[in-house]
């Protein structure tokens, strides 16, 4: 496989891109086909080139020289290397399954053609994400999927709730994106180069400060807690539900919210540099999975339930990634990407056929009428429970695994607290998640529309990522860590059980699904008590621990009376009274010089008589 | 031999009647007249100059003045026609279309 090929993989989903707009202007029905294909094509070269990888090897392409200024050069160059394979193979496998999925999802709505460009958009800007080689082509890509995510949650944009969304969305991202900025200077400032294998191979051996380590890592994770939703920026995620359902699952589920972890996972050797970082990202990748697991049980809407079930997921992540087990969170990632993609499109299929209802209250009984998507549904939701033999135990339990075992000296005081702060999590996982089965499939229907099983191109991708969901964790749990080894370094050995064990040890999560199958099937009156007993926590859930308003509170409404002030005073008072006073004097001036011209010859006459007379003195006397 | 100072008061008294026409008459026709008498009068001063310092110069002068003149009276009369034409007046008072 010739390396110049990797260019490829980016510029396919950018020519489908326009190719989708331009003859979805004509035919709206090939757009959908045309970036679908477009989509699995470019899946066939990635995967062409993860079989060509050599063990430990990399593919490098420099396209063109981009910048440069004195000593810093950047060229746009791609690197494909385990890592990269691996995003790349779920970014582009996930995301042909849910462009098939969109063909049908998208039918009746007039604008296609322009949501397939933004789709295949996406992949361009989160392929190069996932392929640059330095850090400004990252950013290229880091970017470029916050504008993609930015146009398709205001895709609907004649809705102003939902165009603000999107505004949101983009706004809590810049504040991340500020950070990636500003690690990428420090980084220059210490290292002298912004090509990351050179970053990563110059860390042991550059002399930087200590405090400087910190900092740097300190202002990349700020980026990756705006992309990757981590509190405090998580509270844009759960508003990008506005968006088309297969957006969702892609973009806020599957790809464009690992970016964060990926960026870790990238740079772990800088981020090693200062532990006391890693316990940081690891306390408040806790707090973010148990704050957004608890917000997810009063949750109401499928895909509110399913948008803060993320946020907790990626917590997880951080988990593994804070205490150095970067293959774990990628694991996890891998993981997490193939059953919550399922449970989006599954939940999209609901919403499809209940004509756009999103409120599980009136869903229920739905397993009648649409037994694939139940079914899926169901596959994805015990695996993202964590119980055995679904994959989603097998990340899980090794994320709790490589908890215990950080050797990190600052981690120690809180390795027990995260601990229990992740199997807790682990159990509340599972209860709401199965409550939202419950809730839609399970019981009679409450709604007025009678729902209908979804055609096959929305039934074909959910069965391939149930699949998935089902066989990944067994399947990828040997295979993950020897393949990422030469990235991530030697994967830190995790003790694994047969399946007789791993069931087991999946009590936690077979607990919260017994628990929540018995409170919403049988003993239904159960759940209402249980709010009322702990009803100080059930209001701050319902309420979502009112981070809106506090942020309403401490930043929106200061800056905007700020914005106001500015505005009544000194824009209106100064500036504007300034510029008014100067041409209202000027045509009072005028006005003034005006009354002069009367119209009258003989009074012009007289004055020029007068006039010349008066020269005429000037000069004889003087 | 008549003394310059005769012709140059003569001048300055045409001028002055010309200038005060000018100045004080509404009717257009008159104004134009009174216009060319104060050219006249400064014709005077120029030849009576010219004969008293011996200098062609100020002859020479009056010619150009005197085609002027003609070249005034043309446009300046087509000016009064075309003006009563549109406000059947040829008085100066009546026509103020373009003050402010």
């Amino acid at each position: 496989m010739d390396q110049n090929n990797l260019l490829l993989i980016i510029l396919l989903p950018l020519i489908g891109s326009v190719l989708s707009y331009l003859v979805g202007t004509v035919v709206p029905a090939a757009a959908g086909w045309i970036a679908t294909s477009i989509s699995i094509v470019t899946f066939a070269f990635v995967f062409a080139f993860f079989k060509a990888l050599p063990e430990g090897g990399v593919f490098d392409v420099q396209a063109f020289d981009w910048l440069s200024v004195a000593t810093l050069k950047i060229p746009f160059a791609l690197h494909f290397d385990a890592l990269s394979a691996v995003m790349c193979l779920v970014i582009t496998g996930v995301g042909s399954l849910i462009h098939l999925y969109s063909i049908e999802y998208m039918l009746k709505d007039e604008s296609r053609p322009r949501f397939f460009a933004y789709l295949n958009l996406f992949l361009f800007a989160m392929l190069i994400l996932v392929l640059g080689a330095s850090l400004p082509v990252v950013f290229i890509g880091w970017e470029g999927v916050g504008l993609c995510s930015y146009l398709l949650i205001g895709f609907w944009h004649k809705n102003s709730e939902y165009a603000s969304a999107g505004k949101k969305a983009f706004i809590v991202n810049r504040i991340g994106d500020v950070g990636f900025l500003l690690g990428m200077f420090l980084i220059f400032i210490n290292f002298g180069t912004l090509d990351i294998a050179a970053i990563n191979s110059s860390v042991a051996t550059t002399q930087i400060v200590v405090g400087s380590a910190f900092l740097i890592s300190l202002a990349l994770f700020v980026g990756a807690v705006g992309k990757s939703a981590q509190i405090p920026l998580f509270v844009w995620l759960p508003d990008a539900m506005a968006g088309p359902t297969p957006v969702s699952a892609l973009i806020h589920a599957a790809t464009m919210v690992t970016a964060g972890i990926y960026l870790i996972a990238r740079l772990h050797p800088l981020f090693e540099l200062a532990p006391d970082l890693m316990v940081l990202i690891t306390l408040i990748a806790a707090l973010t999975a148990i704050v957004a697991a608890i917000i997810a049980l009063t949750q109401n809407d499928i895909k509110k339930v399913l948008a803060y079930s993320t946020v907790s997921q990626l917590g997880f992540m951080f988990m593994a990634a804070g205490v150095g087990a970067y293959w774990v969170a990628i694991f996890h990632l891998v993981t997490h990407a193939f059953f919550k993609a399922c449970l989006f499109l599954g939940a999209g299929s609901v919403i499809h056929s209940c004509h756009h209802e999103q409120d599980m209250r009136k869903m229920g009984g739905l397993l009648k009428s649409m037994k694939v998507t139940a079914l899926t549904y169901g596959v994805a939701t015990v695996a993202i429970s964590g119980i055995a033999p679904f994959s989603g135990y097998y990340s899980k339990h090794a994320i709790l695994e490589s908890i215990a075992a950080s050797q990190n000296y600052f981690f120690l005081p809180y390795a027990s607290l995260v601990g229990y702060i992740a199997t807790l999590t682990g159990f509340l996982t599972a209860f709401y998640m199965t409550r939202s089965f419950a809730m839609t499939f399970l019981g009679s229907y409450r709604g007025e529309h009678p729902p209908h099983e979804s055609p096959w191109k929305m039934t074909l991708p959910l069965v391939v990522l149930a699949l998935f969901a089902l066989v990944s964790g067994l399947w990828f749990e040997h295979v993950l860590p020897e393949f990422l080894a030469p990235v991530l370094g030697p994967a830190n050995l995790i003790a694994m059980d047969g399946i007789i064990g791993s069931i087991l040890h999946s009590w936690v999560g077979i607990a919260g699904f017994l628990l929540a199958l018995l409170f919403y099937t049988i003993w239904k009156d159960v759940p209402a008590k249980c709010a009322h007993l702990l009803s100080p926590l059930t209001t701050l859930s319902k309420n979502k621990f009112y981070f809106d308003e506090i942020y309403d509170f401490l930043i929106i409404r200061p800056l905007a009376s700020f914005a106001r002030f500015l505005w009544n005073s000194f824009d209106q008072g100064a500036v504007d009274f300034t510029v008014i006073m100067t041409a209202k004097s000027v045509d009072a001036s005028g006005y003034i010089a005006s009354r002069l011209q009367t119209g009258q010859l003989r009074l012009y006459a007289l004055s020029m008589f007068v006039g010349a007379l008066l020269l005429l003195t000037f000069y004889i006397v003087l | 031999m008549i003394p310059i100072s005769y012709y140059l008061v003569l001048a300055a008294i045409v001028f002055f009647i010309g200038a005060l026409g000018f100045v004080i008459r509404r009717n257009a026709i008159v104004v134009f007249m009174c216009l060319e008498m104060m050219l006249n009068a400064v014709n005077l001063t120029f030849v009576s100059f010219s004969q008293s310092l011996m200098d062609l110069h100020g002859q020479l002068a009056v010619f150009f003045v005197m085609v002027v003149a003609a070249a005034e009276a043309a446009i300046g009369l087509a000016i009064i026609i075309a003006v009563f034409r549109s406000v059947r007046s040829v008085e100066t008072s009546d026509v103020g279309e373009m003050k402010h």
